[in-house]
């Protein structure tokens, strides 16, 4: 679990094995060790190398090794407002995902645990998006919420949206397909946990004295906790870096530009790899560390 | 702790309390009645609704049909968090994410106490484990955690206090001392004490008061001593401790005293403790009331003898030992025989009498399973 894997309390684990055995331990990870090193290790110092580069626009354009630390000045100064609409796109899909798979986690992992095979359906349903493309199923919510679709004439109906108004194009339509895209990172890690809650630990708490909303604050919610902080991070994450739903070929449009769509023009429409890999560098550095600011908080905090 | 103002639980009635579950009934039209300040056991077997009464009457399940009152109070529609009882859990059910002292804590601050970390620093003390409070459930023994679980029930002061076999998952050792403790503390703050458990040993031992559970009825009630001197079913004397029963038909009924007739012996039971007179009756004894002997004692009316029989089985258990007898035409007889030395010495095989005086005969109000009525 990604929870696990951030902890920074896991024991070291000093190997006390026969000499013997060495060998074959390193043989096993040998495999493992090379690709991190083709497909992580190498790739990341190539990405850091292009971003420090320095761009010669005379007579020709052409790039240069060096430390030129400008450029990450330059893309904070272009692409501020992009930066901090994905971080807050990310933050608001984020909770807005948290809130809508908490009580499914609950009822699917809790509710209906007498009932495995209605508990395997109902897991099942929580996967079954993925069985078909994500692009598929984005451009099919672009054609929903589309100003002509029979959905958004429901929806104008209810007068959630104006008559003229359009929702595709918004920031709401992006959160919402990016809440709706990786939902299912929420549920899962959400679900397995609870799957797990003791209810006799609820029983005590309301022979405690304790109302169903204490006990809820009280016992289930910091129980929970390991599988909120794997969720909210396996959504949290990705959504930060998405460049599809906010693309303007998808749900979003020029206003709703994120750090990934920025990524995208810069390295494929405007050939400027210096811009695109120090905005890379710079996301993947910003998400390290909110989530180590995150996991220390609700890992030390009690919750009392 | 103690030497602060006594609290006096509540008494506990359920009025024909009846639970059904899908497919069958866990409880079956109960009536019961603990006064306030007693320790009283629900003693039976796994599935006879011992659990399931006492999860009732802390309002964590809802009865089909009756009422449960608390101190006179209708509390059958109460929320469990609205009636003032308390669980000590089987599992404990220990707060994981919470210290020892917020453990204990917990219900005081759910009621809005003052000073509640003060109040539960003085339960854990009197549970003598005021040295561990800053500790997690998980870095607990079995034996502390259940000590735990008491001060967190006790340290609400409730009318009444359920406990959920707390003692279960203990060993032999750690079992008694906490049995022993347990009912100085009960004797110490004076609440109602509400028992569950399937170890007659334990029950006996600590209750004022033992219900003896069978298939979702209680059998009988009443204080150990005269549960265990006068079981009225088979199934009560064969649950708590041992009996020899024997079944056959009535053949003389006086003012005082009735036989039957097994294998060619009488069988005399007085009449005052017995609770059928005519027809097939069972009557038993206790094995450590039975004696043995090696010739034919030609005993007088107030004895029953019967013989000759042969020893098929000897068991040493420290401090008897288990004989078993068979009896041409009535059965096996088990003796126990303390080792004073005042015993014959005997071996495997061994031709014997057996005899017991009229006074330890019980008759029992119906038969034992599996065996026909013969009338």
């Amino acid at each position: 679990m990604a929870f696990a894997a951030f902890s920074n309390n896991t024991p070291n684990k000093n190997s006390g094995a026969p000499v013997k055995s060495g060998k074959i331990v390193l043989a096993l990870l040998l495999p493992g060790l090379i690709y991190l090193a083709m497909f992580f290790f190498i790739p990341l110092v190539a990405l850091i190398q292009t971003s420090l580069e320095k761009r010669i626009s005379t007579p020709t354009v052409s790039f240069e090794p060096a430390w030129q630390w400008q450029n990450y000045v330059d893309v904070i100064d272009r692409y501020l407002p992009q930066i901090l609409r994905s971080f807050g796109y990310a933050f608001v899909a984020t909770v807005i995902a948290l809130l809508i798979s908490y009580p499914l986690a609950y009822f699917i992992g809790v509710k209906v645990r007498h009932r495995p095979v209605l508990q395997r359906l109902m897991v099942t349903l929580v996967i079954a998006p993925f069985f078909i493309s994500f692009l598929l199923r984005t451009i099919a919510w672009k054609q929903l919420l589309s100003d002509n679709s029979a959905a958004m004439d429901f929806i104008r109906m209810l007068g959630l949206i104006g008559p003229n108004e359009s929702f595709i194009g918004t920031g709401g339509a992006v959160i919402f397909g990016l809440v709706y895209n990786f939902i299912p990172f929420m549920t899962l890690p959400l679900y397995t946990t609870l799957e797990r809650l003791d209810v006799r630990y609820l029983e005590a708490g309301s022979d405690l004295y304790a109302s169903p909303s204490k006990v809820f604050r009280k016992v289930t919610l910091p129980l929970s906790m390991p599988g909120i902080i794997s969720g909210t991070l396996l959504t949290f994450i990705p959504i930060a870096g998405d460049y599809v739903n906010a693309s303007q070929d998808f749900l979003g449009s020029a206003d709703t530009s994120m750090i990934g769509t920025m990524v995208v023009q810069d390295q494929l429409v405007t050939n400027n790899p210096q811009s695109a890999t120090a905005l890379s560098v710079l996301l993947m550095g910003t998400i390290l560390v909110l989530i180590t600011v995150y996991v220390r908080r609700a890992g030390t905090e009690e919750l009392l | 702790m103690a030497s602060q103002v006594k609290v006096s639980g509540a008494d506990l009635e359920l009025i024909d309390v009846r639970k059904d579950f899908p497919g069958f009934t866990a409880l079956d039209d109960m009536d019961l009645h603990i006064p306030a300040g007693e320790f009283f056991a629900l003693l039976g077997p796994s599935g006879c609704g011992k659990t399931t009464t006492l999860r009732i009457v802390a309002g964590l399940e809802t009865p089909t049909q009756g009422q449960v009152l608390l101190g006179g109070q209708d509390v059958t529609s109460m929320k469990p968090h609205e009636r003032p009882v308390n669980t000590v859990f089987q599992s404990y059910a220990l707060f994981p994410h919470m210290t020892i002292l917020e453990n204990v804590a917990f219900g005081l601050r759910q009621r809005k106490i003052d000073d509640p970390l003060k109040k539960a620093q003085d339960a854990l003390d009197l549970v003598e484990l005021g040295h561990i409070g800053q500790r997690r459930p998980q870095q607990l023994s079995g034996g502390q955690q259940q000590r735990v679980a008491l001060a967190r029930a006790l340290v609400n002061r409730p009318s009444l206090l359920l406990l959920d076999e707390p003692l279960g998952a203990l060993d032999l050792k750690l079992r008694r001392q906490m049995q022993i403790e347990l009912k100085a503390i009960q004797m110490e703050v004076g609440l109602t004490f509400l028992h569950v458990t399937h170890d007659q040993e334990e029950a006996m031992d600590m209750a004022d008061t033992v219900a003896v559970m069978n298939k979702g009825r209680i059998e009988q009630m009443g204080a150990p001593e005269a549960l265990y001197d006068r079981p009225k079913t088979a199934f009560v004397s064969k649950f708590l401790g041992q009996s020899n029963l024997f079944v056959g038909k009535v053949v003389d009924s006086n003012n005082s005293s009735v036989s039957i007739e097994v294998g060619g012996h009488a069988i005399t039971v007085d009449k005052k403790r017995a609770e059928k007179h005519t027809g097939t009756i069972a009557i038993g004894v206790r094995p450590e009331k039975a004696t043995f002997h090696t010739e034919n004692p030609k005993l007088g009316s107030d004895h029953v003898s019967i013989g000759q029989g042969e020893i098929i089985d000897i068991r040493f258990t420290g401090v008897s030992n288990q004989y078993l007898i068979e009896v041409p035409n009535v059965g096996e007889i088990t003796v126990f025989a303390q080792n004073i030395g005042k015993s014959p010495v005997i071996e495997l095989g061994a031709k014997v009498w057996v005899s017991w005086k009229v006074e330890h005969s019980f008759g029992l109000s119906d038969l034992p399973d599996g065996t026909e009525d013969q009338g």
